[in-house]
């Protein structure tokens, strides 16, 4: 704040002060009684007069009270322009002192189990750090993936063993702190729509579906040549893309007929937002800890919801 | 001598209002009037971009609905605050908002910090209905964004108005306003919207 500014910002402070403190004295001063009376000031409207009574005691050293608060106040906080106040308080100084003090409370827990393994955070008596993945869990993931991590509509289920990118803790890892963007491009004006109903019945077909076999014939053809640079020749899918298996009968965006037909047709973007400028490494370790124990039994794992 | 002042003051009306006027500015005069000359409430951040012509207009449908009502648009340095909603406020992102959509009052989460935190179609589905992807959610469901269409015909006039309250828009973008945002969905527009809020702050620096 420039000198102007402050000395505006301090002047006018003091002078409000002040001068609330001057009129309450001036009246005080030219009270004609000082104790209650029964006179009245002389002017009466629709018959209501008014007493001409002395401020009352405990209302005037109410007043003086909040002068003195408010100068104790300027005195001890910042209020007067630049001047900071004799305890150097200011709202982001207190916000980085609950940061530290958090820090140092918190920092031994976390730094415990960063230096474990996501495998090993899996073996018994780590089962404190899995719930902590699984509270930050909930407050983070599950509004898209479920506070069970198995997902809906469009966000991936966490606890089966199909990963569209990859299970193994690094890659989790990468998928939390990155993101990922999903890119199936729309083919609905390359195929039209027989050539969509045709690679959507191939496409079941592919996972036990009952569809008309004439135009899985037709379809397959037309899926190794659009589909299969992405899912794999065998529909397998493919991880550094992203591209879900298709053969395992798991529809992220459905398994009916029209469901498979539109993510054809016009494509599918799923997106994963990337975490790691809300939350630090270390959070990011133990979320990637309890969604690696949710799919992978083997360990220890903690009660699910 | 004191009895007749106070009459004085009493009985004119004019002379009364002036000097309440007088008593009740200066807490404006001290609080308010600087932040219009300080450097930290007027320039805008680093790398603070105007609102697109389909961001606009969603910002416009989110006042619309209501959406201030339940979330505020503003992170307090309070810890609690800042490890779930990410860091916090500051006045130079706020500059070009007009009006401002601070809210007072969070029956809803904080959406200060709400671009790129979900997916599109997250937003999606929870704009339709809430309870789809939140269960416990009590947040109203707002279907008619996906039938509406916007005209676009006002969203040069949008510009104009808030170029002249400062706003650094371009003619480029006043003249690509309607052919911008013609024919799209309400929820295309507030999908763009939540998505531009406040990224150029983070709790974390994204180079890790």
């Amino acid at each position: 704040m420039s000198a102007f500014w402050s000395a505006w910002v301090s002047v006018i402070t003091l002078a409000v002060i002040f001068g609330c403190t001057w009129l309450l004295l001036a009246t005080r001063k030219s009270e004609t009684h000082k104790e209650a009376t029964e006179e009245t000031l002389g002017h009466e409207f629709d018959g209501i007069e008014e007493y001409d009574n002395p401020l009352p005691r405990w209302w005037f050293q109410m007043f003086m009270a909040t002068v003195i608060f408010s100068l104790g106040y300027l005195v001890l906080y910042p209020g007067l322009g630049n001047f900071q106040g004799l305890l150097g308080w200011s709202s982001t100084g207190q916000w980085q002192e609950e940061m530290a003090h958090a820090e140092e409370q918190y920092k031994p827990v976390f730094a415990k189990y960063a230096a474990m393994s996501v495998e090993e955070l899996q073996q018994p008596g780590n089962e404190a750090g899995l719930k902590m993945g699984q509270r930050m869990f909930a407050n983070n993931c599950a509004l898209c993936h479920g506070s069970t991590g198995s997902g809906s509509y469009g966000f991936p289920n966490l606890t089966d063993t199909d990963w569209l990118y990859g299970g193994d803790p690094a890659t989790i890892q990468t998928t939390i702190a990155h993101g990922r963007q999903g890119g199936m491009p729309p083919w609905g004006a390359v195929l039209g729509e027989e050539g969509i109903r045709d690679v959507t019945s191939y496409v079941l077909s592919l996972s036990g579906g009952q569809v008309d076999a004439g135009s899985v014939e037709k379809g397959k053809p037309q899926f190794q040549a659009l589909c299969a640079a992405c899912h794999g020749a065998d529909a397998r899918g493919m991880l550094a893309l992203g591209a879900p298996n298709l053969t395992d009968n798991i529809w992220l965006y459905g398994g009916a007929f029209e469901n498979v037909a539109h993510s054809i047709r016009n494509g599918r973007n799923g997106v994963m937002p990337a975490h790691n400028t809300l939350l630090s490494e270390d959070k990011i370790h133990l979320i990637t800890a309890y969604v690696y124990s949710l799919s992978n039994k083997s360990g220890v794992g903690i009660s699910r919801l | 001598m004191n009895m007749i002042k106070h009459e004085l003051i009493e009985k004119n009306i004019g002379l009364m209002s002036l000097l309440i006027i007088l008593v009740i500015s200066g807490g404006g005069l001290a609080e308010i009037v600087p932040l219009f000359f300080q450097p930290s409430t007027t320039k805008p951040i680093e790398g603070l971009r105007t609102y697109t012509a389909l961001e606009l207009e969603g910002r416009d449908i989110y006042i619309r609905e209501g959406c201030t009502v339940c979330h505020t648009q503003q992170i307090r340095p309070f810890r609690a605050e800042t490890e779930r909603y990410g860091h916090f406020s500051t006045a130079n992102e706020h500059v070009w908002e007009h009006p401002h959509l601070w809210g007072s009052k969070r029956t809803g989460p904080d959406l200060a910090r709400v671009g790129a935190r979900y997916s599109d179609d997250w937003h999606r589905a929870h704009l339709y209905n809430p309870r789809d992807v939140v269960p416990e959610s009590k947040m109203p469901s707002y279907p008619w964004l996906f039938e509406n269409k916007l005209s676009g015909d006002d969203t040069a006039r949008k510009f104009e108005v808030q170029r002249a309250l400062g706003v650094p828009f371009t003619d480029e973008q006043i003249a690509g306003a309607q052919s911008a945002v013609r024919g799209k969905y309400e929820i295309d527009a507030v999908v763009a919207y939540l998505q531009s809020l406040g990224k150029l702050h983070t709790n974390y620096d994204k180079v890790r």
